[in-house]
């Protein structure tokens, strides 16, 4: 449901650096998004595409990168994957693991000219 | 989904990238100028002085250093610009601005959040009731629409200001800097943030609050936690109202707070009734030497 407000961010912050770094369009924008984390990326790619309108980054195509969940599991002692946020570990079954991989949001690069 | 008009609320899940694209273009071609709209919201608000719209010093196109790494003159090349940002970095930003503010003033602010309907207001009401002898109380109310909800927190006699996010979803730490403006809470004081009745999106957004106070209702069913964790694995205490009702009810205490407790080890949890009052000495309790922990770090800082 957020979703729109996390894509004007991102559209504000992709705007902003490209006009500090003298763009004259955005071609590009990717996006780290965690498996565990709690947005939907096709209501992003979906928010997008209404806010990047009338914008540098109009034409920028929008990729979005997943990141696998993992964790730490105490009674293992060793990363292992998560499929949810608050899972048990898939070894030993117990829910002693914390989460270390998974729950990004974060823009990591674009492409200008 | 869009959360302004609603359409497109079937997840594109299944196809490929192009097909999925397709249908999002198709669905924002009846006519909302989403774009335009939030273009204005957006630029009204800007306040704060880390806005320059201007190009840097260093604004200059490093054309060296491109993908190609050479300069053809009089055509352009494309770049990558490392960002390695937040999505969520310029609320972030607000939040901790808020957060100053408040450690400044020896505020102690609380984020209530639930669903629609768990009694937050009532429960507020009766809290103010109870303890404006001792502490003094004001309250930010978050709802989409009406200012109902301040109207009642002003019977009790405290400040209260309402924010109407109109389509929003949740309360965000830009929205909370211009209210506490306004309101201006006195030093030493609690202030109460009672965000938009949802359990989904408040859960991302720190408001620059001490603690988020999850308020749920034993009509609400044991499982809620397990079904949106991201709000309960946020919050600090969970405050399970409507506790009167219980007898009429076939609601498992102990199974809700375990449910809870799979989420977030951390959490504390109290059971209350708004109505009746059973059981809200603990969480005045919990209000009063919270607050004067706060009080102490920040004094030790």
């Amino acid at each position: 449901m957020h979703e729109m407000s996390l894509m004007e961010s991102v559209v504000e912050i992709v705007c902003d650096t490209a006009l500090k770094n003298g763009a004259r369009a955005v071609k590009v924008v990717r996006l780290d998004v965690g498996l565990l984390s709690h947005v939907n990326p096709d209501a992003l790619a979906f928010c997008y595409d209404a806010i990047r309108r009338g914008t540098i980054a109009e034409e920028a195509i929008l990729e979005i990168n997943r990141i696998a969940g993992e964790g730490w599991c105490l009674d293992c002692e060793k990363t292992v994957a998560l499929t949810e946020r608050f899972g048990a570990c898939p070894d030993c079954g117990n829910h002693r693991v914390q989460m270390t991989a998974g729950d990004e949001l974060k823009i990591r690069d674009m492409e200008v000219i | 989904m869009c959360t302004v008009c609603g359409c497109g609320t079937e997840a594109v899940i299944g196809k490929d990238k192009e097909e999925a694209a397709d249908s999002h273009q198709q669905a924002h071609e009846h006519g909302h100028h989403h774009g335009d709209h939030h273009h204005q919201d957006h630029h009204a608000h800007h306040h704060h002085g880390d806005h320059d719209h201007q190009q840097a010093e260093d604004g200059a196109v490093h054309y060296g250093k491109g993908i190609a790494g050479a300069h053809v003159p009089g055509m352009s090349q494309e770049r990558i610009i490392q960002i390695e940002q937040d999505i969520l970095s310029k609320n972030d930003r607000f939040a901790a601005e808020n957060r100053a503010f408040f450690a400044r003033g020896g505020i102690f602010a609380l984020n209530f959040v639930s669903s629609p309907g768990s009694g937050k207001t009532s429960l507020l009401v009766r809290t103010i009731t109870d303890l404006k002898g001792r502490l003094a109380i004001s309250v930010i109310e978050g709802d989409q629409q009406t200012s109902n909800d301040a109207a009642r927190i002003r019977e009790t006699g405290a400040p209260a200001i309402q924010i109407n996010t109109g389509k929003g979803c949740h309360l965000d730490a830009h929205m909370v800097g211009h209210a506490i403006e306004d309101l201006a809470p006195q030093p030493g004081s609690v202030l109460f943030i009672e965000n938009v009745g949802n359990l989904v999106c408040p859960a991302a957004f720190d408001l620059g609050e001490a603690h988020k106070v999850a308020v749920l209702s034993v009509t609400e069913g044991e499982d809620k936690p397990l079904k949106y964790p991201d709000m309960f694995a946020a919050a600090d205490l969970m405050i399970l109202n409507k506790s009167d009702l219980l007898p009429h009810l076939e609601f498992n205490v102990g199974l809700c707070i375990a449910n809870a407790l799979r989420v977030n080890p951390r959490l504390q949890t109290l059971t209350v009734s708004a109505r009746t009052g059973e059981g809200m000495e603990a969480f005045y309790a919990w209000l009063e030497t919270s607050a004067a922990r706060q009080a102490a770090r920040v004094k030790a800082a």
